[in-house]
């Protein structure tokens, strides 16, 4: 279990100006997740979830209130520290490097800081990989891989980064149902090795509950907490905890809430800022 | 995802395709042979039939002194050649290192882009005379009128190539700790290749158009220079074989150059 | 307007011209041999505004516009349609495309010759070259536009019911229209490139003097200054033409900034 990545974020406000339309993006949001923790934040499009995430990431500034990690702060008004490896991002589109080769791409992270020699961080990349089902493919370009074998590498090269933090921007939003259920499983697979902190934004609801350890239901724009469901599905999971009774009524519980909240977000067809 | 209304590659020989190029181009010497020779179109009266043209192309005592068979023929175009590929080669490595630097750091792009906006819309013809004042020779004068020319396409190309990379890769870099000098490296400048690749496409065939008017007005020797000379002396086929060859010429460089990158960016073929 | 007075950006930008002809002046004083003939800024500049005063110049500019328009209107009346037949019939690009790309490498400057042995006047020599170079571009920005119409949009007006005609009307050619309009500003600038060209090789004798002819006569006859306040008025006047242009095609296809 990780003691490192725990996160407070207090009373936190982003506020967009462009092309002088005043945007409140995230007001005044509050939340707490605990070193090795799985947090999901779950929100209708345009709630602001990415914003949040892009600001603990160093992406962003925010405008109000203060966001620390581990007791250091991470982020204020002014100031900002810079995205590095300790907040390691997985983006909803991918960011593979199209033009360099599976294994670089995994092992580029430790081998230009210089934590491990090339031999090394290649090894480590290659056992994974082959963890992971994709043994072979290290010579190929991302190009060449379909889109969940993509997601997998770059959750390989997420870990192999070996940041306090997981921060995770809906990624698996482009892929089907079918290979998306299956991804699950291998993103918990690969979470119970190392018990990292994980930040993961989605507008799915059960995709939310079935990863999480807490799921966070966020209002729509301006963005706050809503709700807070505590998941005590037991570890490890498979897909048949779906059908579960416990499962039904965690789904119960926030179901109610998050759907008020896309139906609001309909009515004033919102549409993604970040 | 848009799809070209176009045929596959591996079909065009066993499709129509060949065949209605083939046609084409007999449309078009029939077209130009019956306006020359049989109707005798007032108009095309000094233009010969494509007959005459290829006669004297291929004649082994052409009638003015230029044929395939006459080194001077040939002369001439590695002339141009050299000019072209010279000047090109400048503007690439000119260029390229100019325009990425613009498009990756903002200071230095609000200092210098204005710059380069003022002297990029002057035409590269038109600074013939100053070159000729301001170069010594006869060479660097026409070199460097079509080296202004490739030029800033290659610098425009170059720095919408830095532009147009997915702001996800510069994240993904920091996040992966990159330094300034990683992210050049392994980013900016593999992730620009594909427009820089198409600007130079373009600056290639800018090359030749800027080399020909170069040619004609400063040049000794070269294509441009065998076409104004044969005007001059109204040799007519001369000059159809001088656009010809050029046309050419213009062609399979560009061709070149997109060969190339394909084979530098083999990543992209997926 | 306040916001851009205030930016760092424009302040930077006015620094780096300064800087530029602050060491053009200064290589002027040290009589570079580079630089031999190239006057020194302020020379220029006061040449300049006396040569804005004078008839001459403007004539010029009127006579080389007047060649740019008319070429280039031509060259999109044609190259507007036959690049739409390239996009959409097969036998038609199948049969004289190649024919079109075998002749479009060839620079413009090299039909010079040819033309004058074909026209009766220098002035339509100088139009039909200029009519060469916004034509072979304009074709093949049409061709790109009418090649990448998204499939889907043909699909559905044809699952609607539209006949060929209706689907060419009214989604093929306004889907193309950025294209278009794209195709006759690259067009622009380019025509006013070509003008030069035209007008330096075909200053031998002719009636009228554009701009460009007025250049090569600067050269001949040593006036210097003229020569570069002709090239900087060229590079205005295709920058201006071209952004009219740009403006006006930003105009008729408003609905792709919503897109």
């Amino acid at each position: 279990m990780s003691l490192y990545g725990g996160l407070r974020v207090r009373n936190v406000g982003k506020v967009y100006d462009p092309e002088g339309i005043h945007v409140v993006a995230l007001q005044d949001i509050s939340l707490d997740i605990a070193p090795g923790e799985f947090c999901v934040v779950v929100g209708p499009s345009g709630c602001g979830k990415t914003t949040l995430l892009n600001i603990i990431a160093g992406f962003d500034t925010l405008t109000s209130g203060e966001i620390d990690m581990d007791g250091s702060t991470l982020t204020a008004p002014g100031r900002r520290l810079s995205p590095g490896a300790d907040r390691m991002v997985v983006f909803q589109h991918g960011a593979l490097f199209p033009w360099k080769t599976v294994l670089w791409n995994v092992t580029c992270g430790p081998v230009l800081q210089g934590r491990l020699p090339r031999a090394e961080a290649e090894a480590q990349a290659r056992a994974l990989l082959a963890g992971t089902g994709l043994a072979g493919i290290e010579g190929q370009y991302p190009g060449e891989l379909s889109s969940g074998m993509r997601r997998r590498v770059e959750l390989v090269r997420a870990l192999m980064n070996d940041p306090k933090v997981l921060l995770l921007d809906e990624p698996f939003r482009a892929l089907d149902a079918l290979t998306r259920s299956v991804m699950h499983e291998h993103l918990l697979k690969l979470y119970d090795l190392a018990r990292k902190t994980v930040f993961f934004i989605t507008h799915d609801l059960e995709e939310a509950i079935f990863l999480a350890d807490r799921v966070v239901v966020m209002t729509t724009r301006p963005g706050r907490v809503k709700k807070v469901i505590r998941v005590d599905l037991p570890r490890p999971r498979d897909y048949r905890i779906l059908t579960s009774l416990r499962y039904g009524q965690l789904e119960e519980e926030a179901l109610e809430a998050i759907h008020e909240e896309a139906l609001k977000a309909f009515e004033t067809g919102e549409r993604e800022l970040a | 995802m848009t799809e070209k209304n176009s045929g596959g590659e591996l079909r065009w020989i066993r499709g129509p395709r060949p065949y209605l190029l083939l046609a084409g181009f007999a449309i078009f010497l029939a077209a130009w042979h019956l306006a020359t020779a049989v109707l005798k179109v007032p108009v095309f009266s000094k233009i010969p039939p494509p007959a005459v043209v290829l006669r004297e192309w291929f004649n082994p005592e052409p009638f003015f002194g230029v044929s395939v068979y006459t080194s001077l023929y040939y002369s001439h175009i590695a002339y141009s050649v050299y000019r072209a590929y010279t000047a090109f080669a400048l503007a690439v490595l000119l260029g390229v290192p100019l325009g990425i630097l613009i498009g990756w750091n903002r200071t230095f792009k609000e200092y210098a882009f204005p710059l380069v906006e003022i002297f990029r819309p002057i035409p590269p013809l038109s600074w013939v005379p100053l070159a000729i004042l301001m170069l010594p020779g006869t060479e660097p004068p026409v070199i460097f009128v079509t080296f202004i020319a490739a030029f800033f396409a290659t610098v425009l190309n170059t720095l919408l190539g830095v532009q147009s990379i997915d702001r996800s890769y510069f994240r993904a870099a920091q996040c992966l700790g990159f330094s300034r000098r990683d992210m050049l490296l392994h980013v900016v400048i593999p992730g620009a290749m594909p427009h820089v690749f198409t600007g130079l496409q373009i600056a290639m065939g800018l090359s030749w158009v800027a080399l020909v008017a170069g040619e004609m007005i400063a040049g000794k020797r070269g294509l441009g220079y065998m076409i104004y000379d044969a005007y001059s002396m109204v040799q007519i086929p001369t000059i159809i074989m001088g656009m010809l060859t050029l046309g050419f010429l213009g062609f399979f460089s560009s061709a070149l150059v997109r060969f190339l990158g394909r084979r530098l960016m083999a990543w992209r073929s997926y | 307007m306040l916001r851009m007075v205030r930016s760092t950006a424009l302040w930077r930008g006015l620094g780096g011209i300064a800087l530029f002809i602050a060491l053009w002046e200064a290589a002027s004083l040290l009589k570079l041999p580079f630089l031999r003939f190239v006057p020194a800024p302020h020379i220029l500049f006061a040449s300049v505004v006396e040569t804005i005063q004078t008839q001459a110049y403007w004539s010029a500019v009127v006579i080389s516009a007047r060649r740019v328009v008319i070429g280039y209107l031509i060259g999109v009346a044609l190259g507007v349609p036959i690049g739409l037949a390239f996009g959409v019939s097969r036998v038609f690009k199948g049969l004289f495309f190649p024919v079109f790309e075998t002749l479009r490498p060839i620079p413009p400057l090299a039909w010079v010759p040819l033309s004058i042995l074909l026209w009766p006047t220098m002035e339509q020599t100088v139009i039909s070259v200029i009519f060469l170079g916004s034509y072979f571009t304009v074709v093949i920005n049409v061709l790109g536009g009418v090649e990448t119409v998204d499939l889907r949009y043909v699909r559905a007006a044809f699952s609607m019911g539209a006949s060929r005609w209706q689907v060419f009307w009214r989604v093929v050619l306004p889907a193309t229209s950025p294209s278009i309009f794209t195709g006759m500003a690259v067009a622009m600038g380019l025509t006013w490139e070509i003008v030069v060209a035209a007008e330096m090789v075909s200053s031998i004798g002719s009636g009228q003097t554009g701009l460009g002819a007025m250049m090569w006569q600067a050269y001949v006859g040593g006036v210097i200054p003229l020569i570069i306040t002709a090239m900087v008025s060229i590079g205005l006047a295709g920058l201006l033409f071209s952004a009219l242009i740009w403006q006006i095609g930003a105009f008729a296809t408003r609905w792709r900034r919503l897109v």
